[in-house]
């Protein structure tokens, strides 16, 4: 039953004061998005332009995770369509994308964009079915940056004498790129957008669970008329994924994934010299201080760990809450998880959608058994899964320490350990002690405190009274084992470029 | 009766010290006409270990000194080499190095100085920038200093190049663990006695003299060492330190310069080496009442 009580303030700190709590009283009904995402029943690979079967005629299903019903059969790349693809890549950057003026290569990055919002729509559900995020996030986070990824990098093709100063800037040539399954369509645009702004050509691979929305961009690609081979896309697992990166073609790869799989490229391409940009994993810490917005700080703590089902590399997997406010953020917290939804991501009310694969769901699992094993104080609300597919319910630990699993390891999913902290040195201290670095969150009233921590926290995003806010014109990526090298921004664009 | 001259014991400079090597160890150099010169320390793993923990000692409060203030440091620096320029050089020579090369090596290593001084307020203001994105945020990004860096000389020229590493490190707050040219050490451990006289904190620069093949594999892996600056090293011992590297994700450079020629050319000087050895660090302010 709901209460309603007046919202007055206790006067004992510990206890919250009573506030506004709606349950289970009202049900939503189901307000599914019904778009025709125009799925193909099987994808081929996209080597020079075409629509290619690949050579051993394998393929393997995509399911939707939200109910483990197979979407489209995807082709299973070998190492003689890699090849292809790298021949077609070098051919482009030799013979057509090398060659052409900046302005020209910004027009198709133009087109791209375009085209890409013309169909933002289809894309958004195919994001949603393929990957299991709600499509609220799909159809308004996902596929608009994407599109403005491309818009922003194609103003800077004819524009890169302005990215070094003092230096002539020229593309590395073909560039290798893989990218992992939580923000599939994003990822690329991020990987795509830069490298051809700066005129190098591409061949990526998408994650094998998440291949769809990467092979419908092939069909704007094709749209935009892209001379071919420009962009390659080879699709399968993590065999084809090493064959991407380990291929003697690239003069530089990109990858986006766990710093595990980030630290085995980079010893498998230690005898080369071969560039490279690395976006791995992290364990970002999200501080809220007592002179914080509570409410807001609640609504940012929830975005934070609970976006994207927490299959965020810079997710605020870590609380680290102020002693004075701890009970109160604890009590409005629970209350606020309460009422996510949980369930269907194609329904326009749902918060947290489905974890992307059975795998993820698995690991997920055990890092919380280990939080509970390790004698952290689990929450999760009473909500109903649905029956098929992969759900996990949003969980906070509390009385987490530094040492426990759950407080160093990324879980990767809707997963949030909460520490606590009484001074602002021992906040510092606690949430640069760990070997990631790529983002933080801080949560405070004063200005000045908000840039104190800015300096003093070692991570490459530093996001104040807020969280999750990305940008094509701001520099994403991280310190430490986070990966270095940046995606946005002029920072970013160098990294696709060698200085003359 | 002719007076017999006191000879210098060669001391590396290590956490604002002068040490010997904690194995006891020295190794002989000679000078180009083959007399014996001195005994130098021969350091190891544990000495770039104990440099390692000296300069992430200085490291929090030299990156906290002011841009104007690690320029006069780096200037100071630049002012000591100049004053004992002739020593250097006479110093160069008897290694083997002519005279008027030995003058241009030392006369570039100060201006390089000078070059990199003068970025110590200035370099942020070209490399970091506002970023306008589409949401009420005021959205910056600035470099930071990574921490530690791991220096690797190449053996010759014996002074610019180490001196052409290390500059573009510090001037930006970090520090840095150096290892000096393997062939001809002695001018480090003279650049070490001008740099404990150039206000410079104890620990921001740590030179080590040793073998390279000892201790290539410890710069490789020492967690600490948050990026490593080398150059002169073989093809082998770049796969070993990109290995190494790959345990903790450091970040290494090559320097580009290849032949001794380079070191001393306008392009061996650069904002962009500064850039190599900082991070980008973005910050979303929220714009509101």
């Amino acid at each position: 039953m709901a209460t309603l009580t007046s919202d007055r303030k206790s006067t004992r700190p510990s206890r919250p004061a009573p506030e506004l709590i709606f349950g289970d009283l009202w049900e939503f009904d189901p307000s599914p998005e019904t778009a025709d995402p125009k799925l193909k029943p099987r994808y081929d690979l996209f080597i020079g332009g075409q629509f290619t079967a690949p050579k051993s005629g394998k393929y393997f299903d995509s399911i939707n995770p939200a109910n483990e019903q197979k979407l489209a059969e995807i082709a299973l790349a070998g190492r003689d369509d890699v090849d292809a693809a790298y021949a077609a890549a070098q051919r482009a950057f030799d013979t057509t994308w090398g060659k052409l003026p900046g302005r020209e290569r910004a027009k198709y990055l133009y087109r791209i964009a375009r085209l890409l919002q013309d169909r933002a729509r289809e894309f958004a559900v195919a994001e949603t079915l393929d990957g299991g995020k709600p499509i609220k996030e799909s159809r308004d986070f996902d596929v608009p940056m994407a599109a403005a990824h491309f818009f922003y990098h194609a103003g800077w093709a004819d524009k890169l004498d302005y990215v070094a100063p003092g230096r002539r800037v020229a593309p590395l040539g073909v560039v290798g790129q893989v990218i992992p399954w939580n923000f599939p369509l994003l990822m690329l645009a991020w990987k795509l957008a830069p490298a051809l702004a700066m005129g190098n050509t591409v061949v990526l691979k998408p994650a094998e669970t998440t291949s769809i929305t990467c092979l419908k961009l092939a069909e704007i690609l094709q749209d935009a008329g892209l001379p071919p081979g420009v962009v390659n896309f080879v699709t399968g697992a993590g065999e084809v994924g090493a064959a991407v990166m380990n291929h003697p073609t690239p003069a530089k790869v990109a990858f986006t994934g766990s710093t595990e799989v980030g630290k085995i490229i980079m010893r498998a391409l230690a005898g080369t010299e071969k560039k490279m940009t690395m976006e791995l994993g992290g364990k970002a810490a999200n501080i809220v201080f007592d002179d914080a917005p509570l409410d807001q700080a609640v609504e940012g703590i929830v975005n934070g760990i609970f976006f994207n089902q927490g299959h965020v590399c810079c997710a605020g997997s870590r609380l680290l809450v102020h002693e004075p406010v701890a009970d109160r953020v604890l009590a409005k917290l629970k209350n606020r998880i309460r009422v996510l939804r949980v369930g269907d991501p194609m329904d326009k009310n749902t918060d947290i959608g489905a974890i992307n694969s059975k795998e993820q769901l698995g690991k997920i699992a055990a890092l919380v058994d280990s939080g509970v094993k390790e004698g952290a104080e689990m929450f999760q609300p009473p909500c109903r899964l649905p029956a098929k597919g992969f759900y996990f319910r949003p969980t906070i630990f509390s009385g987490v320490s530094m040492s426990h699993r759950i407080a160093r390891e990324e879980i990767f999913g809707p997963v949030l350990s909460i520490l606590t902290f009484r001074t602002v040195d021992e906040a510092i201290e606690k949430a640069n002690n760990t070997a990631y670095g790529l983002s933080a969150g801080v949560w405070t009233d004063k200005g000045s405190r908000i840039l104190k921590m800015s300096v003093e926290l070692k991570a490459g995003v530093v996001w104040a009274n807020t969280y999750n806010k990305f940008d094509p014109t701001s520099p994403f990526g991280g310190y430490k084992e986070s990966g270095f090298g940046r995606e946005g921004g002029r920072q970013g664009l160098l990294d696709y470029a060698k200085l003359v | 009766m002719s007076r017999l001259p006191i000879s210098k014991t060669p001391k590396p400079y290590v956490g604002g010290a002068f040490i010997r090597s904690e194995s006891g160890r020295t190794f002989p150099v000679k000078d180009a006409a083959g007399n014996f010169f001195a005994n130098i320390p021969q350091c190891t793993r544990k000495d770039l270990r104990n440099a390692v923990e000296a300069a992430a000692k200085a490291g929090p409060g030299w990156a906290k000194r002011t841009a104007y203030n690690r320029g006069q440091i780096l200037y100071r620096l630049g002012e000591m080499l100049e004053a004992r320029r002739a020593e250097m050089i006479e110093t160069l020579v008897c290694f083997g190095v002519a005279k008027s090369a030995a003058a241009k090596e030392t006369d570039t290593a100060v201006d390089r100085l000078i070059y990199y001084a003068g970025w110590a307020d200035k370099y942020e203001q070209v490399l970091g920038n506002v970023n306008p994105v589409a949401s009420p945020f005021f959205n910056f990004t600035v470099t930071e200093p990574m921490g530690v860096v791991g220096v690797i000389a190449p053996d010759l020229p014996p002074l610019l190049p180490l001196i052409s590493l290390i500059a573009p490190a510090i001037v930006s707050g970090n520090t840095v663990v150096g290892l000096a040219s393997e062939k001809t050490p002695y001018p480090a451990i003279l650049l070490g006695e001008m740099l404990a006289t150039s206000d410079l904190p104890g620990g921001v620069v740590n030179l080590l003299t040793g073998f390279r093949k000892e201790m290539v594999p410890t710069f490789a892996t020492h967690t600490h060492l948050r990026a490593i600056s080398a150059a002169g090293v073989t093809a082998e011992e770049r796969k070993a330190l990109r290995l190494g590297a790959a345990e903790s994700v450091k970040r290494v450079q090559f320097a580009a310069a290849a032949t001794e020629r380079e070191w001393f050319a306008e392009a061996a000087q650069s904002l962009h080496a500064i850039r190599e050895t900082l991070e980008f660090k973005t910050t979303w302010h929220p714009i509101g009442a």
